[in-house]
């Protein structure tokens, strides 16, 4: 088992983890926090599953830093979304479906 | 020498840049002098895909793949890229008119431009890596589109599209991630002979995420749910660019891996797909008839019309099927962005935005009426509709194969999406009640939408040369 | 009910996918090899930067994309409301935070540099600005933003359009992107400082504008 390989393993387990808390959780922050460890664990797969042999590989790492900044973009906006609807409505919860 | 296909991502990014440098509300002007350009662009690489009978392909830094990035049109591309231009173009003259003094509209020229070029740039990659970032650029983009200016609603609808849109992208990441770790590239081009049906376990895993992660941004059934809220919510001309061509996106994302690398995984699950496909037809079509509010009613509508799309998956070893999904592509494209333009009209005029409110709208708005029941025409697939022409495709193709379940399935739907738009007209044709106030519109909005919604229609007539273009490269 | 058939499907996921993975065998492509191979025409030294900046450079330019995105969202979300004055924090930690901010830009600009060969670059850099600022504006020296007057917004976009200006201009070569060998090093330097600058601003923006008080506590 190499290093690579249990970066992979811990990715996938994160991955379903955040997963599991995207969908469950209703609380927007944590809900927000849930997305970050899915996408975190994504990339570890992506960085260790190509580095299982050992050896590093600069094309994951580049794609990983590229998936940061699109995660750090989407959290920023999450969590403008959820600032604005706390500022207008005082929930930190998304309403469920009350009508159609 | 100008080549259009680099050009239709740089062009997007540039005037969406210089429509923020501008400042809040600016960019009207420089977005409909772009996209008339872009769509002469479009129209160019169609003809160069249509002529050579290849796709056409362009290694970004001159590496080519597996080390650089390699774009790539054949005739879905090129036809998907026509379509984007063609939406688009109608929509921004509706927007220019729409937003004027609207707070909502601030920022909408550069958001546009940006959903714009991550469209684009969607249809012509041909890197896994490169898509997901473009997914994120869309996905993003219309978020925020959705969300602009609004009030709690919209952002409760908002922030549901966006986890949405998030889980699918993030499961779309760890499929291709999964790829990579088992052949060392995400180059479409490079996985093609590299994929075979006694792949790994792996493969499959990661296949299936890919195309799960895709259902869930194209909203298809059971994954609809955050659908009608987003695209029901938004204001008119967003929800017509996002039900007409981003949901469109991810489809023909899960298209191009179906007939691409994850072909040999095909024949398990097409008809799971025609399933999913049928359950949005009838599940749709029903909420779309029970709907109060209008924008509500026309994005069930969506929802039934996606499934459509996935009724072609196991007809898929004859082109035709292929061809028959893109003229459903165009045709729902254009008429949905039709419907939302004269909804937008009807709830501009009147002030609000239920079915019943629409009773007397035949005298006074009979340019929108028509736009909308046109619009209508081509949902419901009749004759000379584009509309038409996909459903009548897909029928043959069911038949032709023998699984005359889905020329079924693709009647009914006819049938249940004529039952919500006559619902529509019928409360148009009433008498308009006593007292009931309609403020002017500008004309540009009423055009606009009839110039889509006739396009629906006029395209059937035309229907033969978008086909052949679809089956170049296929 | 639902809570614990998503954990269990979750679970069952997880396991199935961790099976998968421990028995594939090696990969079919060697992708550093060919990274490797070509290094030397790339323009820098350190393989992930000449993957970022130039094999796959076109990746990182739609990405910067995504972040001036982002702040427009922000921007059309949270409106036009002026922010409140800055709360001053302990005169202790002020002047920590005046102390820190100079060698901060100095090592961002080192890692700047440093990204030509060894990791470094553009985002770590511009990250590390946007630190700068964030801590400034915690201690109260720096005040939220309000919506961008046009100097700003030629910063925040200025990087964008550097990279988006230089890739047009390189098309003649023959593709998008396709950066001169002799040229490479001096083209990418120039790009990743303004995209530093950039980068920067945007960043310190994703939060400055967030912390705007809208009418509410």
């Amino acid at each position: 088992m190499t290093t690579g390989m249990l970066f992979a393993l811990v990715g996938v387990v994160l991955f379903a983890m955040g997963v599991a808390g995207v969908i469950l959780i209703g609380h927007l922050l944590r809900r927000i926090l849930a997305f970050n460890v899915m996408g975190n664990g994504a990339f570890l797969v992506l960085v260790g599953l190509a580095q299982r042999n050992g050896t590093p590989d600069p094309v994951p790492q580049a794609m990983v830093l590229t998936g940061i900044v699109v995660a750090v973009a989407a959290t920023a906006l999450a969590l403008a979304l959820v600032r604005k609807l706390h500022a207008l409505t005082g929930q930190l919860e998304l309403p469920e479906h009350a009508d159609d | 020498m100008i080549d259009p296909l680099v050009w239709l991502i740089l062009l997007p990014l540039a005037w969406a840049t210089l429509a923020f440098l501008l400042g809040p509300g600016r960019g009207a002007w420089l977005a409909i002098a772009a996209l008339l350009v872009q769509w002469c662009l479009a129209f160019v690489l169609a003809q160069k895909v249509g002529a050579g009978g290849t796709a056409l392909t362009h290694a970004v830094g001159g590496w080519g793949a597996p080390l650089g990035i390699d774009l790539a049109v054949d005739g879905l591309s090129a036809a998907m890229l026509l379509l984007t231009q063609t939406v688009a173009l109608p929509l921004a003259i509706y927007a220019r008119s729409y937003f004027k003094q609207d707070p909502a509209g601030t920022w909408f020229w550069p958001l546009m431009g940006f959903l714009i070029s991550g469209l684009n740039a969607l249809f012509v990659s041909a890197d896994l890596f490169n898509l997901y970032v473009t997914l994120e650029l869309i996905g993003l983009a219309a978020v925020g589109l959705v969300a602009a200016g609004g009030g709690a609603q919209q952002l409760g609808a908002a922030l549901r599209y966006l986890f949405a849109a998030l889980l699918g992208s993030g499961a779309y990441l760890l499929g291709v991630a999964l790829l990579y770790g088992a052949y060392g590239t995400v180059s479409i081009a490079s996985l093609l002979p590299l994929v075979s049906d006694d792949a790994p376990r792996l493969v499959w895993i990661a296949g299936g995420l890919m195309v799960v992660g895709l259902m869930l941004k194209t909203a298809l059934f059971p994954f609809h749910y955050w659908l009608p809220h987003a695209h029901g919510g938004a204001p008119a001309p967003v929800s017509a660019l996002l039900s007409a061509l981003v949901v469109k996106a991810s489809f023909y994302l899960i298209l191009r891996l179906w007939l691409g690398p994850l072909q040999p995984l095909l024949p398990t699950f097409a008809w799971l797909m025609a399933l999913l496909g049928a359950g949005a037809i009838f599940w749709g079509s029903w909420q779309a008839i029970r709907a109060e509010k209008l924008k509500r009613l026309i994005a069930y509508s969506t929802v039934a019309q996606l499934g459509y799309l996935f009724l072609i998956f196991p007809l898929l070893a004859e082109t035709v099927a292929l061809k028959a999904g893109v003229m459903q592509v165009f045709a729902h494209g254009l008429a949905k962005a039709g419907m939302f333009a004269a909804a937008g009209v009807f709830i501009k005029a009147t002030g609000h935005d239920t079915v019943a409110g629409l009773a007397g709208a035949v005298e006074r708005m009979p340019v929108t009426l028509i736009a909308f029941g046109l619009a209508g025409m081509t949902l419901m697939g009749l004759p000379p509709s584009s509309g038409f022409l996909a459903k009548w495709q897909i029928i043959e193709a069911a038949l032709a194969q023998g699984h005359w379940i889905i020329a079924v399935v693709a009647l009914a739907g006819g049938l249940l999406a004529a039952v919500y738009v006559f619902r529509v007209l019928r409360q148009a044709f009433l008498l308009a009640p006593e007292g009931g106030t309609v403020a002017p519109v500008p004309r540009a909005l009423e055009w606009s939408a009839l110039a889509l919604a006739v396009g629906s229609v006029v395209l059937g007539l035309r229907g033969v040369e978008l086909m052949q273009l679809a089956g170049v490269g296929a | 009910m639902k809570r614990v058939a998503v954990v269990i499907a979750a679970a069952a996921f997880a396991v199935a996918l961790v099976g998968a993975m421990l028995e594939i065998g090696p990969a079919a492509i060697d992708l550093r090899g060919l990274v490797m191979q070509h290094l030397a025409e790339s323009g820098v030294g350190h393989p992930v930067t000449a993957v970022l900046l130039n094999f796959r450079g076109y990746d990182t330019l739609l990405e910067i994309a995504v972040l001036l995105l982002a702040l427009l969202v922000i921007l059309a979300v949270i409106g036009d409301s002026r922010a409140a004055p800055p709360r001053a924090a302990h005169p202790v930690l002020q002047t920590l935070a005046r102390l820190a901010t100079p060698p901060m830009v100095v090592v961002a600009v080192y890692l700047l540099w440093a990204g030509a060969f060894r990791p470094g670059g553009a985002f770590q850099a511009g990250a590390l600005l946007a630190s700068a600022a964030v801590l400034l504006h915690l201690v109260g020296l720096l005040p939220a933003w309000n919506p961008p007057g046009s100097r700003l917004r030629i910063g925040l976009a200025a990087g964008f359009a550097v990279f988006l200006s230089i890739a047009a201009a390189l098309l003649p070569q023959g593709a998008l992107l396709k950066y001169p060998v002799e040229t490479a090093g001096m083209l990418i330097l120039l790009i990743e400082s303004s995209l530093t600058i950039s980068l920067g601003l945007i960043l310190a923006g994703l939060f400055l504008v967030l912390s705007r008080e809208d009418g509410s506590s």
